[in-house]
């Protein structure tokens, strides 16, 4: 599911003559295909009913779970910072985008049939409400953002955790103040619609990750990266610390919002209480138990803790015991989390086969020699803070065969 | 922490783990999936960890009793009652993945879910497979109204909120002070109904006061409710916080009356007493269930539950207890009745039939149906004397 990553086979391929590389549509081409495969299989197997519908609400609760992790994994692992109000961010998520969806049917004539049968106009109001929950959300976001980040690590990790808070009690009394009802204050939001199924669940998540990846590749992706380095050289450099970093805490509050609108209409009933500081936690466990800075390792561990309670269900009482020892055990053999920072590429794994198992670096003292002293230099780790994503390319390289 | 296993070995034991779940998780199923014609399949779910796992066990211990006891009297129809009991944590997700799960199991019928959210997800997700759902003690009232199969055991927070505001417009009480968790949705909903109705009935609310959850200090609350003078406090939280303030109360000087809901029983009786024998004398709260109710069903069930488990049963264990009855009464209907088709659309559809026109004699009131999914049964209201609960009065069912 992760897509290209053109940054350092770039730098590789500029280096490395004779090596054959991937073009860039050609890359999206594959990525693009694997996707739409994926969901075609999957929508095929479970209309043809071999998946179960119990079996279905899991996959697209790993789904939201996915969006989930992945997107904390930009604050965590990519800006290196600790905040713990990811829950906060999903619940106005949620609520934004369910009482759009229900207040808008009305307007849009779409009734609750229409979100399992799929008509044009069902799907345009599910498009509108997801976004419009991301934007709340990263309205949110960047309200809280400002003046949290001017704060680092525990503190950070304070201040998220008592806006998340704020977050949650605003929902809870809500309605008292405003004297109408609109999130349903301690009893709830019920009858939100059920506007999800695999498919739009997953070209969501296909979607959410696309972006994420692309944002992180970027320049300023780069720039995220290198103020996790060292915050201090990448403003010597001229990477405007500030700005990035709320960049990356809005980005990473939009896409916890969508997921928060899919978990509403996934669930069909939104309670404050659900959002409370363990729904952080748990989101957090899934970025620090894949690995921190890894996408992959977002959503492998993300895929495993949503399905690990239900398989456990075999041994019922005891489920929570193993749950937590599964999870001892990961961190103490894995203290760096399943995957470390180690990023898969389906591109990189295709052009490996097709330079029949060799790699970019294995061609270089060729290509040393042969060109100008000039292209040697991008290969070497530079002092400079610009050259952070060729760097961190090949120690993602590197940490494969540590 | 520096003794890193290597990578192959960590694979290696991961897919030990890995098999080793498996064979468990197929050696469970395999255990379970053996339903023949000889047995009758219900599903039992609430929250057995996490949170509010002490509602979601009490209520489990009591319709495992009953079910223990419809099975030792020979079952039903010849069958025994074979119980899917699945553990959600509180949690609403969880709960539709329970849900479906006992779908797939195929279960004939549900008793659960315990809480309100919870339970709420899983009535919604119910409509479309018409299943006979029977909540023990979801109160909201949202649970019943998404269609036709699901029923409760227990009185909702506004019934009860109502029954209070009339029962303290017949004390004589014409000023009442209210007390409330605004962080609870069972705290708001009943504080919500007391308050409009006590409008109806002419009985003054003065200064309803909520404090956020979590709270332990009450004193600036009490502080402004005594200052109006009234009759009377209603307080309708839970025992831990009911405790705290009555006591706190007395210590203010209010000397007058205390009324609260059904989250009052065990604040005296359990393992602790949250409130003296002298600060909660005089007091009133509503309720449909409690251990010193004379009635000889009810003491059969609780000698019955201490034989079982050594221990008091609490409200919550004879919701369960009732909750089971209700639907074990409806199949029994149906199996003798025998025109539908064991697992059927049809099946299913008489048990919603047979509960809906049937009446279960429960250790909570009889219960029965008018039309919709919330019971018709009686509510004692309780005293307290010289720290021991009384019935006060009955109430009959409307």
């Amino acid at each position: 599911m992760t897509a290209s990553k053109p940054t350092a086979t770039q730098a590789g391929a500029t280096a490395a003559r004779g090596y054959r590389s991937l073009s860039m549509p050609a890359r999206y081409l594959i990525n693009a295909a694997l996707v739409v495969a994926f969901l075609v299989v999957g929508e095929l197997m479970i209309g043809g009913g071999v998946v179960s519908r119990y079996q279905t609400g899991v996959i697209e609760q790993i789904g939201i779970y996915i969006i989930l992790a992945v997107s904390l994994n930009i604050a965590t692992g990519y800006l290196g910072q600790l905040p713990l109000g990811h829950a906060g961010f999903m619940s106005v998520g949620g609520y934004s985008c369910a009482i759009f969806i229900m207040r808008m049917m009305g307007v849009a004539g779409v009734t609750m049939r229409d979100f399992t049968s799929g008509s044009p106009a069902a799907m345009g109001l599910f498009v509108c409400g997801i976004v419009f929950g991301g934007v709340c959300a990263a309205v949110c976001g960047l309200v809280i953002g400002v003046p949290a980040l001017r704060l680092k690590g525990d503190y950070l990790a304070i201040i998220t955790l008592g806006f998340a808070e704020i977050i949650r009690v605003v929902m809870q009394n809500i309605d008292g103040v405003l004297g109408f009802t609109l999130t349903g204050g301690a009893k709830g939001l019920t009858g939100i619609p059920s506007y999800t199924n695999f498919l739009n669940t997953f070209i969501v998540v296909a979607i959410s990750l696309f972006l994420i990846h692309a944002m992180m590749k970027s320049r300023h992706g780069r720039a995220i990266l290198s103020i996790r380095d060292n915050e201090i050289a990448a403003e010597s450099c001229g990477v405007n610390a500030t700005y990035y970093k709320t960049l990356a805490f809005v980005a990473s509050a939009f896409f916890a919002g969508v997921a928060g609108g899919l978990y509403a209409g996934c669930i069909g009933v939104m309670a404050p209480a659900k959002f409370g500081f363990m729904k952080s936690i748990e989101i957090l466990v899934m970025v620090v138990l894949g690995g921190m800075g890894s996408m992959l390792g977002s959503v492998i561990s993300a895929t495993v803790l949503t399905i690990l309670p239900e398989a456990l269900r075999a041994v019922s009482d005891y489920r929570m015991v193993v749950y937590a020892v599964v999870l001892i055990l990961v961190m103490i053999f894995r203290p760096k989390g399943l995957l470390g920072d180690y990023d898969f590429s389906m591109s990189r794994v295709i052009e490996r086969i097709m330079n029949h198992g060799r790699r970019p670096e294995d061609f270089a003292p060729a290509a040393a020699s042969a060109s100008d002293a000039g292209d040697i230099t991008s290969p070497v780790e530079g002092p400079g803070a610009p050259a952070a994503p060729s760097d961190e390319g090949a120690g993602k390289e590197a940490s494969t065969h540590e | 922490m520096n003794t890193n296993i290597s990578r192959r070995n960590f694979v290696k034991s991961g897919a030990v783990a890995g098999i080793g779940l498996g064979l468990a998780a197929c050696g469970g199923n395999s255990g379970s999936g053996s339903s023949g014609s000889d047995t009758i399949k219900v599903g039992l779910m609430g929250p057995y960890t996490g949170d509010v796992a002490q509602y979601g066990l009490a209520c489990r211990y009591g319709a495992e009793l009953y079910v223990k006891q419809v099975n030792g009297n020979g079952g039903i129809n010849g069958k025994q009652i074979e119980l899917d009991t699945q553990d959600e944590k509180g949690d609403a997700t969880e709960a539709v993945n329970v849900y479906n799960k006992l779908v797939e199991d195929g279960v004939v019928g549900i008793i659960g879910d315990v809480t309100s959210t919870p339970t709420i997800a899983v009535a919604q997700a119910s409509v479309a497979d018409n299943m006979p759902c029977v909540t023990p003690s979801a109160t909201a009232a949202d649970v019943i109204s998404y269609s036709s199969n699901y029923f409760r055991a227990c009185i909702t927070d506004p019934y009860q909120g109502k029954l209070m505001a009339d029962f303290a417009a017949d004390q004589g009480y014409k000023t009442v002070g209210v007390i409330y968790n605004s962080g609870g949705d069972y705290e708001q909903g009943v504080a919500d109904a007391f308050i409009e109705e006590a409008g109806k009935k002419g009985v003054t609310v003065s200064a309803p006061q909520g404090y956020p959850a979590g709270a332990t200090d009450f004193n600036s609350q009490l502080t402004n409710i005594i200052a109006t003078n009234p009759d009377a406090i209603f307080s309708p939280n839970y025992y831990q916080d009911d405790g705290k303030i009555v006591t706190q109360a007395r210590k203010l000087g209010y000397a007058g009356v205390f009324m609260g809901a059904d989250g009052w029983s065990n604040i005296v009786g359990g393992d602790e007493e949250y409130a003296s024998a002298e600060d909660l004398e005089g007091c009133y709260y509503d309720c449909s269930f409690v251990s010193e109710n004379k009635d000889e069903k009810v003491q059969d069930f609780i000698k019955a539950y201490k034989d079982e488990y050594g221990d008091t049963p609490s409200n919550f264990c004879a919701l369960g207890y009732d909750a089971a009855m209700i639907l074990l009464n409806a199949i029994e209907a149906v199996e003798k009745d025998g025109t539908a088709a064991y697992g059927s659309d049809d099946y299913r559809q008489a048990i919603i039939d047979a509960i809906a026109s049937g009446t279960a004699e429960g250790v909570t009131g009889d219960i029965s149906y008018s039309g919709t999914g919330d019971p018709v049964k009686s509510t004692l209201i309780i005293t307290f004397k010289g720290g021991v609960q009384k019935v006060f009065k009955t109430i009959e069912g409307k």
